[in-house]
């Protein structure tokens, strides 16, 4: 073994006998645009929603929910695609969530959320880990779109305007914080409450159990 | 015979064609029934914010908003992410009605009680529409008014 590393960085390290120096320089330099191309072509390619539809996991639960929201279907027929939300736009965040994706084929390959009932049960986890990320970069991929700059509040129906003008102008909230399943059904926020990941929102304030408990029992009569 | 029959039949369905489509013309509003009338636009939700008087004093109060995509399931109600006892210190909207936390064994619980807890089931918003059917309904406070200026009269 060490000799064959031995014998190759001796070979690496002679110039080349056949080959001028042109070809070597201008078949590295093909070579390099054929690698890096392919690299971002094969980038982009993930990064498309028919890649995101292609696993039933991802078709038949997230993008079925988002289907009927704002972000899908509205009066301009601009819409935001998985992408726009989920992976950041600039070069670097954009690799350092990708090679965190490699997680997400972990997932596929081992079937964690291949059922309904799996995602269903996973479903808080998954979205407390969007809700962390879009929390710690300031709701980048919202602003990516809505630039507080921009956002005309007299447009706004009254309530948004102040709910606008007194948490977001200042600062004081991020768009998460109040827009949670804006583009996906909420997990249960009770559970979230509980472990603290939901402070401001206080979505769920019936305990699920007596909920479901109750609507058992009139399910009976 | 036969030919009588078939005649005097078509007659009856012709002239009762005629019949519905001169007099009895309801919602449809004289659209013959084989054919399918224009529907009306989809009318637009009130989203003004202003709180809309009761009709009676036990009305469950009117939806001054939209709500289109609100979620109200076991996982989570977004109308109390608004209208809950601990977020309208933020959001400023009105408390969810204490009413609401009673049990229907009239004991407070310390959180919404379950039967309250699908708030659509009794609050609606209102569209910018013009009514369907004439609404003669009166006002209590109308008819109170009417009694007191027309007592000593007939009784």
């Amino acid at each position: 073994m060490l000799g064959f590393l031995r014998k190759l960085w001796g070979t690496i390290r002679r110039p080349s006998v056949h080959y001028s120096l042109g070809g070597l320089t201008m078949g590295g330099f093909i070579m390099g645009i054929v690698f890096w191309g392919g690299f971002n072509t094969a980038l982009e390619l993930t990064n498309t929603e028919t890649f995101c539809t292609g696993c039933h996991e991802m078709r038949d639960n997230v993008y079925a929910e988002l289907k009927t929201t704002i972000h899908y279907s509205n009066r301009s027929g601009v819409r935001a695609t998985c992408p726009d939300c989920h992976v950041p736009h600039e070069w670097t965040p954009k690799i350092a969530r990708k090679m965190q994706a490699s997680k997400e084929v972990w997932g596929k390959i081992f079937g964690t959320i291949n059922t309904r009932e799996k995602f269903v049960e996973k479903r808080l986890e998954l979205a407390q880990h969007e809700w962390a990320r879009l929390k710690a970069n300031d709701s980048l991929e919202c602003r990516n779109c809505h630039s507080a700059e921009s956002m005309d509040i007299t447009r706004q129906s009254p309530r948004a305007a102040d709910f606008h003008e007194r948490l977001l102008f200042t600062g004081e909230k991020t768009c998460i914080d109040c827009h949670k399943g804006i583009a996906h059904e909420l997990p249960n926020m009770k559970e979230a409450m509980l472990d603290g990941s939901v402070v401001f929102s206080s979505a769920q304030v019936v305990g699920s159990d007596d909920l479901r408990s109750y609507l058992n029992q009139h399910a009976q009569h | 015979m036969t030919r009588t029959i078939w005649i005097t039949a078509a007659a009856i369905i012709f002239a009762g064609a005629a019949f519905a489509q001169e007099s009895v013309a309801t919602l449809r509003s004289g659209t013959p029934l084989a054919d399918n009338a224009e529907p009306p636009a989809i009318a637009k939700v009130v989203n003004s914010d202003l709180r809309q008087v009761r009709n009676y004093p036990e009305q469950p109060p009117l939806i001054p908003h939209k709500i289109d995509g609100y979620q109200i399931d076991l996982n989570a109600n977004q109308c109390l992410q608004c209208h809950s006892r601990t977020a309208i210190e933020v959001s400023q909207a009105p408390m969810v009605s204490i009413t609401h936390f009673m049990s229907r064994d009239n004991q407070f619980l310390a959180s919404v009680t379950p039967r309250r807890y699908f708030c659509n089931q009794c609050h609606v918003v209102q569209v910018e529409a013009k009514a369907l059917v004439e609404n003669g309904f009166v006002d209590i406070d109308s008819v109170l008014e009417y009694v007191e200026k027309n007592k000593g009269g007939s009784d």
